[in-house]
């Protein structure tokens, strides 16, 4: 019998065949944080902030300008972006290099990745990619060291699972939820920031 | 079958360890720090959330709906997998998950693989069985890499090596990766793991993971972490292998919205840890071109039989049962003898092995209730505990149950000055828990109220009266 036989059959007569109705999960935990969006984003960057990430804040006509301030505060003189990318995010004056399967040595000597975001949870500062042609795929956004993500104030969710739902369409794309640089508490339980993923993580708040 | 829980069937019982490990001051005191973090963490993370109650019942819901009916949620999470281009395959035991992954790997001509860190490949003895097929396997987690140069064993569920100290770690680090120079502080030990590791990262061709959450609905994987060697792994490699328990199954995509709130603050006290992978299948132009599963059984089923310890499978591996657990605290994990220790490995680790071996394990617990309090799931750990017991008795080992009980028992009274020694102990032993704010250790459970005076403080005031008049 092949184990795929044995395993299932082990468990039908661990549970036998009157297994009775489908058992209720009852949803009343919190879904919604009531709060109306400035106050969600305020949130949000308190999160942010709390995680060691730069947050800047700019409207729709501004993201080229504040990516040049991001890119000039942190000393660097372009990054890599997915094909997808909205080419009037990027100003003038720096190298923005697209990613058409850029190798990883490539992407490991790269100065930082930009990239947009498809949501994020006020409540835990997260974010969220579905890497989509604007996110680029996984590699740009993990092996670079700096990442400057694009989040747009009509994404951010209060809640766990309000951002959850709002992945309906997008659930079997690859995703990868956010909450700050990478970190670890393996020695002694001291938080140190900054291990394997991007060890800056600098996110441009869109109105 | 050859059903394995790491090394957990040669273990010594658990008292013969504790009491070896008891003597050590040094573990002793790095455990007893980092339980008291993460437990102070958690208690913070968790005491914000207004709904926490709610989610721990939706938590419980979730799995109890899973176990009623495993065998069409995993029919499911195969065909949806399968949908998604991946590769489903089942495994009885270890033996058996150990075989495929071996060939998969040897399939493609490669002989290395980079590791998330997985609890379910320290329980299949993955690491050794790959060695021994000339196959390296670079552990990635920072603490399994602490665990694996030192050839150590892990400790603690969440973070493994917590019973190692940064000196410790420093010196082993300096020998192992040939460094002459290294600073002392956590930064330059855990920089000095990131530029051991990244060559590995973008070089190595076959990444290999646990999961924390299978989806059934979708066919996803998911895998929780902190430093991004996670995402390091199930991204970069060409060919992609997670090896999975059974029970690790969740019906919906959205059941994710619970787990992920309930993880997270129980685990590592974080209101979201740093990275969360979740894929589905392969994706063209996006991560490895092949992706393998590996549904393991390795004694769920048996697990699962019995109905009143089941809900055992519902562990999301958290391990906060562990940094509250007064028995845990004293001892550290390596006194279990199983790669799952404190209370949760008491019921997990002797179930898996059908109750034939780590029989001293559901002794090893004062049924104080406390891991049942911060459990996210909601898992009757200490009930289990007592019909676990039972259970030995019934199997017709009584002499193995009585053995331990009576044998903690005869080692404390057998000698007049350890047992009123024990006394007082308990008497002392009460108070700090009372003004920690922790009436009777736990608020399910009350812990008995403990006389002022014992017989014996009595009997001797007595005698004494008696001889003055």
């Amino acid at each position: 019998m092949s184990a795929k036989t044995d395993i299932l059959k082990n468990i039908r007569q661990a549970l036998g065949d009157d297994r009775g109705a489908e058992l209720p999960v009852n949803r009343d935990y919190r879904a919604s944080l009531g709060l109306d969006r400035e106050a969600m984003v305020h949130l949000f960057i308190d999160r942010l902030v709390d995680y060691n990430a730069t947050v800047y804040r700019t409207d729709a006509a501004g993201i080229a300008g504040t990516v040049a301030d991001a890119l000039r505060s942190r000393g660097k003189s372009g990054l890599v972006v997915p094909p997808g990318i909205d080419p009037s995010w990027l100003p003038q004056g720096y190298r923005f290099t697209a990613d058409h399967d850029l190798d990883y040595d490539t992407l490991d000597a790269a100065e930082g990745a930009l990239t947009a975001s498809t949501a994020a949870i006020a409540f835990t500062g997260s974010i969220i990619l579905t890497h989509s042609l604007a996110e680029g795929r996984r590699a740009i956004s993990l092996i670079p060291d700096y990442h400057l993500c694009v989040v747009f104030e009509s994404e951010i969710r209060g809640t766990v699972p309000e951002a959850i739902r709002s992945l309906a369409s997008r659930r079997t794309c690859p995703i990868t939820t956010i909450a700050g640089p990478s970190a670890t508490a393996d020695i002694e339980m001291m938080r140190v920031k900054g291990v394997h993923g991007p060890r800056t993580l600098d996110v441009i708040i869109v109105g | 079958m050859s059903v394995r829980v790491g090394e957990a069937a040669e273990a010594p019982d658990f008292r013969q360890a504790a009491h070896a490990l008891l003597a050590n001051k040094q573990v002793r005191a790095n455990v007893r720090r980092a339980t008291e973090t993460i437990r102070n963490k958690r208690a913070n993370v968790v005491g914000e959330m207004p709904d926490w109650e709610q989610l721990r019942d939706a938590g419980r819901a979730i799995k109890r709906r899973v176990m009623r009916n495993l065998d069409s949620h995993l029919e499911q999470f195969e065909a949806a997998c399968t949908r998604a281009g991946g590769q489903v395959h089942w495994a009885r035991d270890a033996d058996e998950g150990n075989r495929i992954v071996t060939q998969i790997i040897q399939s493609h001509g490669q002989k290395e693989i980079i590791k998330v860190k997985t609890m379910t490949s320290d329980e299949t003895q993955l690491n050794p069985h790959l060695e021994a097929n000339g196959i390296i396997p670079w552990e990635t987690d920072l603490a399994d890499l602490i665990i694996q140069l030192g050839h150590d064993k892990p400790s603690h569920i969440v973070v493994p090596a917590l019973h190692k100290n940064k000196t410790e770690i420093r010196t082993l680090f300096m020998e192992k990766m040939g460094l002459k120079e290294l600073g002392t502080k956590p930064e330059d030990l855990t920089a000095a793991a990131r530029a051991y590791l990244r060559e590995r990262f973008l070089r190595v061709k076959v990444g290999y993971s646990g999961a924390n959450f299978a989806v059934a609905e979708t066919g996803s994987v998911c895998v929780v972490e902190s430093e991004g060697n996670g995402r390091m792994c199930v991204t970069l490699p060409e060919i992609m292998i997670t090896m999975v328990g059974i029970e690790k199954i969740v019906p919906s995509f959205d059941d994710l919205e619970v787990f992920l709130q309930l993880l997270p603050r129980s685990a590592t006290g974080e209101r979201m840890n740093p990275y969360n992978s979740i894929w589905t299948g392969v994706t063209p132009g996006d991560g490895p071109k092949e992706f393998h599963v590996i549904l393991l059984d390795n004694g769920r089923t048996k697990v699962l039989a019995d109905e009143e310890s089941r809900e055992t499978l519902h562990c999301i591996r958290c391990a906060a049962c562990l940094n509250v657990c007064p028995v845990y605290r004293q001892t550290g994990g390596h006194a279990y003898g199983s790669i799952y220790s404190g209370p949760i490995g008491a019921i997990l680790t002797p179930q898996l092995q059908s109750m034939e071996h780590s029989q001293s394990l559901p002794y090893a617990s004062s049924l104080c209730g406390a891991c049942y309090d911060v459990c996210p799931v909601k898992i009757n750990i200490p009930e289990i505990l007592i019909h676990l017991r039972t259970r030995i008795v019934e199997n017709g080992d009584r002499g193995a149950a009585e053995r331990i009980g009576m044998r903690m028992a005869a080692y404390t009274m057998s000698d007049a000055g350890r047992f009123s020694g024990a006394q007082k102990l308990v008497k002392i032993g009460a108070k700090p828990l009372e003004s920690l704010g922790l009436p009777g250790w736990s608020a399910s459970r009350d812990l008995p109220a403990i006389p002022k005076e014992s017989f014996r403080d009595w009997w001797k005031k007595r005698q004494v009266e008696k001889n003055k008049a």
